[in-house]
């Protein structure tokens, strides 16, 4: 505000641009949330306000045992993934370089990289060509692949904030290796772990294509389901479990940001300006 | 601290992403060079005949003919992804730059609304545009009772609503590695800039944009390469007639039964993917020099 040539930050038009784009992100998903409201079976008539189709959802014996598979995948492949990347954030964060270091983290983001129909057709045939059809645990082995890396980048980007000092000042009072984990490293750790836990949840539980091609029968998980109801057409059910999924996500996704927000971050805003 | 042995403690994420990904794309790869037989199973002399089918079918005969059908399947998807990636950086781009110029508070607030489509289910945010847009959906109702329309609108299963469906999806991945590149750029180049009397214009033209670069590379990929395998928008708001190469993939798995062109299908994705990267690792470097 006080010469012209620095108010660069100022882009005239910008602002109201990016609202845009924001309110195209958002409103469908505020469609889905109002229409889930309505008692009508016709979805776009709207009568009256009512909870009906969520009751109507959550006594459907199908869906709640999709939910019961979805949340013990979810369960199952979080925990995996987080004990195999805590270790794996310390070695890349406070380890040495070694040899092929570039090659390890370019295997571990992998998941991130290949487009999921290739994932996905990559895992159903490897279970078919060594015989393995154990339903859940099949799932759950292909979860815990992708969850990995987004179980990882929480916890290292929190040990990279952290820096080794805590530890270094430990080693210097005669702690011992895993003494100083136990009590130094996991606690100081534990927002980036809880964060890491969290979207490695979100992102099994939200999976379909992966899900949709190695699922059997009887392991079918709730977003396969609800794909299968919504090629049946509109209907006030499928408004119904969409947003209690899309609740439950961003619920989940908001609850690790919290957690991810840099160490110090809380007063940001009285250092510039 | 010093942890000695760091391969011992990044084994285990080697060991499993190795075994369940790596192993199971070079099977893939291998089915690729199978034959599939009458029956849906395969017979395994090592052929190319999977890659074959892409350009020819088989006559009654016996002998080759040369089909597009194919063909235009892959342009099509090809096409489509492209067009996705280059709409989500012309939208990208300026969210990008207008949430750098914000206050730190500002910016975490616009980053995360951001970030949170990312975490919602895609097959979820692939319905709601069901809802927007089909014959019963928000748009025809709302034309038809302004008297605009008498006959709904065909706003679904079209090329249109997939590529809606794919930046929709897939811009995220386009906003955040160019606000990561942005946010590190000095802001005295730009002060700078001004001070040598440059226009608001020819700053993001001369100053920001060559300094973001390697941002929209990385961006360019991420949207890319998961556009061009896309299952869940073609298949929901395409409809049958607009296949692309993530439908005609799944169908090779499911009611096609044809492992070994489906797996040759994987394998040209994956490649089309690996090109993306070299380049974009390419355009990365190019200012350094």
């Amino acid at each position: 505000m006080k010469k012209k040539p620095f108010a660069w930050q100022h882009n005239p038009g910008f602002g109201t641009f990016t609202w845009a784009v924001m309110a195209f992100l958002y409103i469908p998903l505020a469609v889905l949330f109002v229409y889930s409201f309505n008692a009508n079976r016709q979805v776009t008539v709207w009568s009256h306000f009512s909870f009906k189709w969520f009751a109507v959802v959550a006594q459907d014996a199908n869906i709640r045992l999709c939910a019961y598979n979805s949340i013990i995948v979810a369960v199952a492949a979080t925990a995996i993934s987080v004990a195999i990347a805590i270790p794996a954030a310390l070695a890349l964060e406070r380890g040495p370089g070694f040899k092929g270091r570039a090659l390890s983290v370019g295997l571990i983001t992998m998941p991130l990289v290949v487009p999921e129909i290739v994932t996905a057709i990559a895992t159903l045939i490897f279970f078919s060509t060594i015989g393995m059809a154990n339903g859940l645990l099949n799932l759950i082995i292909a979860h815990t692949v992708f969850c990995i890396p987004f179980a990882l980048l929480p916890i290292q980007a929190r040990l990279q904030a952290l820096g080794g000092g805590f530890e270094d000042a430990a080693r210097d009072l005669y702690g011992t290796e895993w003494r100083i984990f136990r009590r130094i490293t996991v606690p100081l750790l534990m927002p980036g772990i809880i964060s890491g836990a969290v979207l490695a949840f979100v992102i099994s539980l939200d999976d379909f294509l992966i899900s949709f091609m190695v699922s059997s029968s009887g392991s079918t998980t709730l977003p396969v389901y609800v794909y299968g109801m919504m090629r049946l057409g509109v209907t006030p059910e499928v408004n119904a479990i969409s947003t209690i999924l899309l609740v439950a996500s961003a619920a989940l996704a908001a609850l690790a940001f919290v957690f991810t927000r840099p160490p110090g971050s809380e007063a940001p805003a009285k250092t510039t300006n | 601290m010093r942890i000695k042995p760091a391969l011992g403690l990044l084994s285990p994420a080697i060991i499993v992403i190795f075994i369940f990904m790596a192993i199971p794309m070079l099977i893939a790869l291998a089915y690729s060079f199978a034959t599939a037989d009458a029956y849906g199973g395969v017979t395994m002399p090592p052929s190319i005949s999977a890659y074959v089918q892409m350009l020819f079918t088989q006559d009654f005969d016996g002998s080759l003919i040369f089909t597009t059908s194919y063909l235009l399947i892959i342009w099509r998807s090809v096409y489509l992804a492209a067009l996705a990636t280059g709409l989500a950086l012309a939208v990208g781009f300026p969210v990008a730059w207008y949430i750098v110029c914000q206050p730190p508070s500002r910016r975490r607030l616009l980053l995360t609304l951001v970030t949170l489509p990312f975490w919602i289910n895609t097959l979820i945010r692939t319905y709601c545009w069901i809802l927007i847009l089909r014959d019963e959906g928000l748009i025809n109702k709302f034309l038809s009772w302004l008297g605009a329309i008498s006959q709904p609108l065909p706003l679904m299963y079209n090329q249109g609503a997939i590529l809606l469906g794919l930046v929709y999806t897939f811009l995220p991945f386009m906003v955040l590695p160019i606000y990561a590149t942005l946010e590190r750029v000095d802001p005295r180049l730009i002060e700078a800039a001004f001070d040598l009397y440059a226009s608001r214009y020819r700053v993001l033209r001369r100053v920001v944009w060559p300094l973001a670069r390697p941002g929209v590379a990385a961006g360019l990929v991420l949207v890319f390469a998961p556009a061009l395998g896309a299952f869940l928008q073609p298949d929901m708001l395409g409809g049958g007639k607009q296949l692309l190469l993530g439908s005609l993939i799944e169908m090779q798995f499911t009611s096609s039964r044809n492992w070994p062109f489906g797996s040759a299908l994987a394998v040209l994705v994956t490649l089309a993917v690996v090109i993306a990267l070299i380049a974009a690792r390419g355009r990365k470097e190019a200012p350094a020099r």
